[in-house]
């Protein structure tokens, strides 16, 4: 997984509320064997109209944001489905971080384990990043995981915290499994209790 | 200290316990499909790890297979390739798997607990959101990505942090017409689509305790739908009789050692819950969706909203793009709203009670002129029970597509989807924009309302069948 440390970028503002994966990428998207090219499909529906046109009026779309690197939007950021095809699409845009007052915990999830940082933040402080991204290329935001604060484009310091696993696996950018096959040892243990405790669970075979 | 249904299956299961709180928790089962495995098989043969627990692992194919023919080949290339990918994984890495023209196949939420997979306390994950349906029987179950895939297929653990509690209790009866659909749609439009983020919900009282499996199935499905990832139902009587005899529950002797220590699950008294939410349910109706997110639900007899009634800017610009998206306006009665199109099927509600429920209503009737309808079993047993008693000739006499198992028009996949601007009436659980098509438009209601709707062509009050 790729390290986040500390990201300074445009940000994009995208003022809505359940912003759900279905959004973010719709499911017809999911027939892919792999996780990256997903991007050009990111916010499909939004971003694009019937006959595959580009809709202007979307902030994507719009020259000072084609590069964003940070999404600030509303509630419930990325209810619905499990599918990790949002983080990838997210991440083969362009964007490493989210703001947002919370996000559904599925989602929440598969972020850290692609390098994409959901930051969560009161709604008052987001109203206030989502003016700041109004001012587009003008008004860069910094995002520090290592301090845990976001800087405003007027060097205003705002605290978030991330729990300490997850912060220590993204600034490092560890490999998940490969830490917890360290406890193989503890696995092996419970397994064969197991056995001994609830032997009613069969085993699977296809006959 | 009193513990509740999931304080108990998640503390039988920790592996252990990290200094920052962070659990190493062991999964009993884990069922996977096409569509969020690949890259996590992948990442496996290019780390050269193996299958911990293929005997743990059972794979179906689900989300885009078709559900027209099988003995014809998938036109689609891509669905195609996802499915002969996950063939060539299952064989490459010994996973069991149910094949496509197998009767065992279907829709992996519907296929776990009808094989007996799925048993009370255990935990069971799933690369799908709608994993939370095997909570039903009393089961720690819920969905994950694909990175979490790989870590269980690798390890046969999951790095979890404990969620908080949360009951929703709901005492009193159904009334005629109104079903574990209606009630969860409720208890959705009640708490909101952020009710339970990080919580899992536990479902007691009366209402449930009387429900049959399959209702309990629906409930616990469209947990996600309210935020929280899990949702569960105290093991009883109800699911010892539907467990028993099942081909991979245990048998005889087992069986009944299993029993003892399922009995021992149920929250006991006194044990306390983050968040308590009541309901009465002699006050449900039959509901129905009116926007693109599940909390956008009101009763049959109840109008479209007017977001000129918001006071917060944010939230009445959000009903506003979803009435715009809809094609409805302000005021106008949900009944009576014209339909194209009827699902009844996805992992909420393609169980055989379900398809008895539509059949009971369009027995003797016909689909609306210009109504597309169609039925889309869960499972290929599902169906093949459905054909025992006779109720595919009921729903095709009528007018019905009776299709093969599968996810389908649930989440537009497959070929089954909505053309832009079409509506539908359906079983289904998301009626989130582009869900079951580009610019389809989706009204979410129970079996019997969708066959309802079917037979009138416009959304209707299911009572008026009774």
């Amino acid at each position: 997984m790729q390290a986040f440390t500390k990201l300074t970028g445009v940000a994009a503002p995208l003022p809505m509320a359940n912003v759900d994966t279905d959004k973010i990428i719709p499911g017809r998207f999911l027939k892919t064997i792999k996780r990256s090219g997903l991007g050009v499909h990111l916010f499909d529906q939004l971003r694009y109209d019937e006959t595959g046109a580009e809709r202007p009026d979307f902030v994507l779309n719009q020259p000072q944001y084609r590069h964003a690197e940070i999404l600030i939007a509303h509630e419930n950021f990325g209810c619905g489905s499990s599918r990790e095809h949002a983080p990838w699409a997210l991440l083969d845009f362009g964007i490493r971080c989210v703001i947002a007052p919370d996000f559904a915990d599925i989602f929440h999830s598969n972020a850290f384990k692609n390098g994409v940082l959901p930051v969560r933040l009161p709604r008052e402080i987001c109203d206030q990043l989502m003016e700041d991204a109004r001012l587009g290329a003008n008004a860069r935001i910094t995002v520090d995981l290592e301090r845990q604060v976001v800087i405003r484009p007027n060097g205003e310091e705002i605290a978030f915290t991330v729990d300490p696993l997850r912060r220590h696996m993204l600034l490092e950018g560890l490999d998940e499994i490969g830490q917890t096959l360290k406890h193989s040892p503890a696995i092996d243990a419970f397994e064969s209790q197991l056995r001994d405790n609830k032997p009613w669970i069969p085993e699977i075979t296809v006959a | 200290m009193p513990k509740t249904l999931f304080d108990k299956v998640w503390d039988a299961h920790i592996v252990e316990k990290l200094d920052d709180g962070t659990c190493i928790l062991y999964i009993d089962r884990h069922l996977t499909h096409e569509v969020t495995s690949p890259q996590a098989f992948e990442n496996l043969r290019l780390s050269g790890r193996k299958v911990r627990r293929p005997d743990a692992t059972l794979a179906v194919t689900d989300h885009n297979v078709p559900t027209s023919d099988r003995s014809l080949p998938i036109e689609d290339a891509e669905s195609r390739l996802q499915i002969e990918t996950l063939e060539r994984n299952v064989v490459e890495f010994g996973v069991p798997y149910f094949p496509l023209n197998d009767a065992r196949q279907g829709i992996v939420h519907v296929i776990g607990p009808e094989q007996g997979l799925s048993l009370p306390g255990m935990t069971i994950v799933c690369g799908d959101s709608h994993t939370s349906t095997h909570g039903a029987l009393g089961a720690l179950a819920f969905g994950i990505g694909s990175s979490e895939v790989e870590h269980v297929l690798a390890t046969q653990t999951l790095l979890q942090r404990p969620a908080k509690n949360m009951l929703v209790q709901v005492d009193g009866k159904l009334a005629p017409g109104v079903t574990p659909k209606d009630l969860v749609l409720a208890i959705i439009g009640r708490i909101g689509t952020a009710g339970g983020t990080g919580h899992v919900i536990e479902y007691a009282g009366e209402v449930f305790r009387a429900m049959d499996m399959a209702g309990r199935m629906t409930v616990c499905n469209m947990t996600i739908e309210g935020g929280a990832r899990a949702g569960m139902i105290a093991p009883d009587d109800t699911t010892f009789a539907y467990v028993k005899g099942r081909p991979y529950a245990p048998q005889g002797e087992a069986f009944d050692h299993a029993v003892k220590y399922w009995r021992t699950l149920a929250s006991d008294e006194g044990a306390v819950y983050d968040k308590t939410v009541v309901m009465d349910a002699a006050e449900i109706v039959p509901m129905v969706t009116w926007g693109t997110s599940p909390e956008a639900v009101l009763p049959i007899t109840g109008v479209v909203p007017d977001p000129a009634a918001i006071t917060d800017d944010a939230k009445r610009a959000d009903m506003a793009r979803m009435l715009d998206y809809m094609g409805l306006v302000p005021g106008q009665a949900l009944a009576g709203i014209p339909i194209d199109v009827v699902f009844i099927g996805s992992c909420t509600n393609s169980r055989i009670e379900d398809i008895r429920a539509a059949a009971a209503i369009v027995r003797g009737r016909h689909v609306a002129p210009g109504v597309r309808a169609m039925v889309v079993p869960g499972s290929g047993l599902v169906k093949l029970q459905a054909e025992a008693e006779g109720l595919d000739q009921v729903l095709i006499a009528a007018g019905f597509e009776w299709r093969e198992a599968g996810c389908s028009m649930c989440l537009g996949m497959n070929p089954d989807k909505l053309t832009p601007g079409q509506r539908s009436a359906s079983t289904s659980n998301r009626n989130f924009e582009g869900r079951q098509g580009p610019g389809g438009r989706t009204h979410l209601v129970s079996p019997g309302m969708a066959a309802a709707a079917a037979i009138t062509g416009v959304l209707t009050d299911v009572r008026e069948f009774a």
